[in-house]
């Protein structure tokens, strides 16, 4: 289990690699790679605001419930803070379980709490300047389907 | 002194980050602000603004003491 914040680039093959190392039980990974947009060259970097310590615990708290939920063995969230230039990673999103159901849903779940709950603020700068970018009303929906399950 | 943080947008419309203000109340430390940025003032009471208080969200009024860490959290997203 892991939550962990990076200004860095991240190689998403070789954390998937690294997440599926030694594992002879699991029997599923699933992973999501969420890339940065170049909007047709209106967005050139992306910014992205972290409150260190509050955001990583918060996403741990999120994730160590998902791992209840979904019945999975274990999670990595790594996710990047800072500027991010197009076709750059943002995040990286892997679960192991026995089955592949579990795998799938626990991380498309973790990805719908990322993009509308999780402790983060996105600023998109490009020729025009910068804006702040909030969850788009289809990001509530995404994590409202969780809801009446 | 309570610590005040600002995210996102919040620290742009203020120009400041961090500051420390002496408030005992999180209610005090609301109308001080508002006393000397209105915008910023309106901003913090807007919609789906939360607030910490020394990492844990809060609702309503709080006590603050010195080293209380107080921040306002705009509408998040990530991914």
């Amino acid at each position: 289990m892991s939550v962990r914040l990076t200004f860095d680039p991240f190689d998403a093959g070789a954390l998937l690699t690294a997440f599926c190392k030694g594992r002879t039980e699991v029997g599923a990974v699933a992973t999501f790679t969420g890339i940065a947009r170049a909007e047709a060259g209106s967005t050139t970097v992306l910014e992205l605001e972290a409150y260190p310590g509050f955001t990583e615990a918060e996403i741990d708290k999120v994730a160590g419930q998902a791992k209840v939920r979904f019945g999975i063995d274990d999670f990595l969230i790594l996710h990047r803070v800072g500027r991010i230039a197009p076709g750059e990673a943002v995040v990286f999103v892997a679960t192991a379980a026995r089955h592949r159901r579990e795998a799938f849903e626990a991380c498309d779940f973790l990805m719908d709490y990322l993009k509308s709950q999780a402790p983060f603020w996105k600023k998109e700068h490009g020729p025009d300047g910068a804006r702040w970018v909030e969850p788009r009303p289809e990001d509530h929906a995404d994590l409202a389907r969780w809801e009446s399950r | 002194m309570a610590r005040v943080l600002l995210f996102g947008r919040l620290s742009d419309l203020a120009g400041w980050r961090e500051r420390e203000i002496e408030s005992p109340f999180l209610s005090a430390l609301r109308t001080k602000l508002a006393k000397e940025d209105a915008l910023l003032g309106e901003a913090l009471g807007g919609p789906g603004v939360q607030v910490a208080l020394d990492q844990v969200i809060v609702r309503g009024d709080a006590p603050l003491n010195a080293r209380t860490e107080v921040a306002f959290l705009p509408p998040m997203s990530g991914g």
